[in-house]
């Protein structure tokens, strides 16, 4: 598979058959330990220092030629990348297709972008398939004159480009007491980069002409669910955008075909896809998804309301979960660092559990609320480690440990928000593991 | 004499004018534009979208009413098969019902019963999003049985309650209380480099 010296062969890259055989044993069920087993890495020759003497042989791919341009027209990646792919969601595994989601293969990921058929994605009641003709976006409410729009009407505004990431805020929710997940797209999958295309909803907002009251905004999708969140309009009139476009293209349907909401920073669950109303309002409707839902438990039976900011937060991506070294040397030890409040400032590398720090290299660009792709080169001397990465942003928060955070919020049930230092361990053997618990 | 930089300005100046000359009148390049493309609007078009409620006070409920045993009939046709009889967990969902009281044990309970702060989320949610396999097909009546339903078998309201838009803002929910402000950053780490604590685990 050839693109560095450390492979994997884990759960995440068996093939959908296993999948559906998790799926139909049904539950909500924590299947990390099993997986677990059956994670062990797939190992590459370690570097020789014999030189090749057997002559090279000429490829038959070089002795004839290539296919002419595919019908489907729509170019696919090899057949020999079938591993990047995502994947449902297989340790906390929900027993319908409905309301559910699928994490993208950080572990493969090139750079910062996250190519759009990997790009992660949650829904509520299914993906839906919107004839853009037939879409319409309303404003109303608290607005001088309530505005309807065709796709068309959207597109001949001047259109703005943004790169930002987007995360679950339930990304990580099944690794803070225990390790469950073996592979970083199962612990951190929940997490794509991409650049938007689209128009400021204070344009829109603009046009409409707000009421001096207006202090909330409602944001509802189109599809079976009805998906809708209130959002503070100064959010919503500093930076929030209406995205039709993605890495070039259109937005794909499982990201909110044709039109969505993107709220640099925020938790994903409030960047409503298939965006189709917008009101204008007065105070938050607190919907099911901001009460029972997408609040965090506290101390003393409490939850944490509106906690819409995805904190400073960074996880290693290789080598990770499931990956196994083959043998002592060098290593580049590479990840993502991101933070809702701001750029990346610093990205620091431990290789002993957190005793001592090394600061990573951060590659360009360093982009507000936007993925920065990090790099060390470790030399790992064959002995057990653990590693982990630690960022810093731009206001100056230091991404804290799961322990640091447990201290002041509540770890019971399924707890959304977990930015916590996430640290793999490395065997004598090379098989690299889950270290969050 | 007129300085270099007086001499571009001039220059610029006629750039400009040329320029408005050959394309019409200068657009600001940057911020909203000038012109919209907005279609106005009425509110009474927007009505069959515009269904979200005010949780906290009931403000958008519609006209209508429902009790528990009305409740029952629809939830034993249309609810049932993924939340199981009584709303106790079916095969898709677990329980509706109980969870009272647990948020301060070691296993919290999220039920209507015991998560929701204002009982017409009740209403707002069965109408927007069910019956999963098809939403925004239950009528005002059916709506407000559920939730009085639901309701009910939590001991929230009498088996009797007729719940509308007047009743269900009324009811008395036990985590009405129970949500705090977001007041993060709440974890303040250090960027230690050196002889650090190791990486510690939640116990």
């Amino acid at each position: 598979m050839g693109d560095g010296p450390v492979t994997a062969k884990s759960r995440a890259d068996r093939p959908r058959s296993a999948e559906r055989r998790a799926f139909l044993r049904g539950g909500v069920t924590l299947a990390g330990t099993a997986l677990a087993a059956g994670a062990a890495g797939v190992k590459l020759a370690a570097a020789q220092s014999t030189p090749v003497s057997q002559p090279l042989a000429i490829p038959e791919w070089t002795k004839t030629p290539g296919r002419p341009i595919p019908p489907e027209m729509y170019g696919m990646p090899s057949k020999y990348e079938s591993r990047f792919m995502r994947r449902r969601t297989d340790v906390f595994v929900n027993k319908q297709n409905w309301s559910d989601w699928s994490m993208s293969p950080l572990q493969y990921q090139h750079g910062i972008v996250t190519p759009n058929g990997v790009f992660f994605e949650r829904h509520h009641a299914g993906t839906p398939s919107i004839e853009p003709d037939k879409h319409r976006l309303v404003v109303h409410g608290m607005v001088k004159q309530p505005l309807v729009f065709t796709m068309d009407n959207l597109m001949r505004y001047p259109a703005v480009s943004r790169f930002h990431f987007l995360e679950c805020s339930g990304n990580g929710l099944a690794d803070w007491t225990k390790a469950a997940s073996t592979t970083v797209q199962q612990t951190h999958g929940l997490l794509s980069c991409a650049q938007w295309t689209g128009i400021p909803v204070s344009w829109l907002l603009d046009e409409a002409g707000l009421q001096p009251a207006a202090k909330w905004v409602l944001f509802e999708g189109a599809d079976g669910s009805s998906h809708t969140r209130s959002i503070p309009i100064d959010k919503v009139m500093n930076d929030c955008l209406i995205a039709y476009g993605m890495n070039g293209e259109a937005l794909r349907e499982e990201n909110g075909y044709p039109l969505r909401l993107l709220i640099p920073g925020w938790e994903g669950n409030v960047s409503v896809k298939w965006l189709h109303r917008i009101k204008v309002v007065e105070q938050p409707a607190n919907f099911r998804s901001e009460t029972a839902r997408y609040t965090d438990p506290m101390p003393d039976g409490k939850w944490r309301q509106f906690s819409f900011e995805m904190e400073c937060k960074s996880v290693i991506t290789s080598p990770s979960g499931g990956m196994k070294l083959p043998g002592p040397g060098m290593y580049e030890i590479r990840g993502f660092a991101w933070s809702g409040n701001g750029s990346i400032a610093a990205v620091d590398i431990t290789a002993d559990g957190g005793r001592n720090w090394q600061p990573a290299v951060l590659e360009q660009p360093i982009i507000d609320r936007c993925l920065t792709q990090f790099r060390y080169r470790w030399r790992w001397d064959g002995k057990p480690a653990k590693i982990a990465s630690r960022a810093v942003d731009s206001t100056g928060y230091v991404q804290p440990t799961a322990e640091e955070i447990s201290k002041v919020r509540a770890i019971v049930g399924f707890v959304q928000h977990h930015n916590g230092i996430f640290p793999w361990s490395v065997a004598a053997n090379g098989e690299v593991k889950n270290a969050i618990a | 004499m007129r300085s270099p930089s007086a001499a571009r300005a001039l220059l610029v100046a006629a750039a400009v004018i040329v320029s408005v000359t050959v394309a019409g009148a200068q657009e600001p390049q940057s911020g909203r534009p000038s012109v919209g493309f907005g279609t106005p609007i009425t509110e009474q078009a927007v009505a069959p979208w515009n269904i979200d409620v005010r949780t906290s006070d009931g403000q958008g409920l519609p006209s209508g009413r429902g009790t528990a045993a009305e409740g029952k009939a629809v939830y034993d046709a249309k609810c049932v098969a993924c939340h199981g009889d009584k709303a106790a967990g079916g095969p898709m969902y677990g329980s509706m019902v109980g969870g009272i009281g647990s948020f301060t044990t070691k296993t919290r309970v999220l039920t209507p019963g015991s998560m929701y702060p204002y009982a017409p989320i009740l209403f707002d949610y069965t109408r927007r999003s069910m019956p999963m396999d098809k939403p925004l097909t239950l009528t005002n009546d059916e709506v407000y049985a559920l939730a009085a339903y639901i309701l009910a078998l939590n001991g929230l309201i009498p088996e009797t309650a007729v719940m509308d838009a007047q009743t269900l803002p009324k009811v008395n929910m036990p985590n009405r209380d129970g949500f705090i402000p977001d007041t993060r950053p709440d974890v303040k780490a250090t960027r230690c480099m050196r002889d650090c604590p190791p990486i510690g685990v939640v116990k």
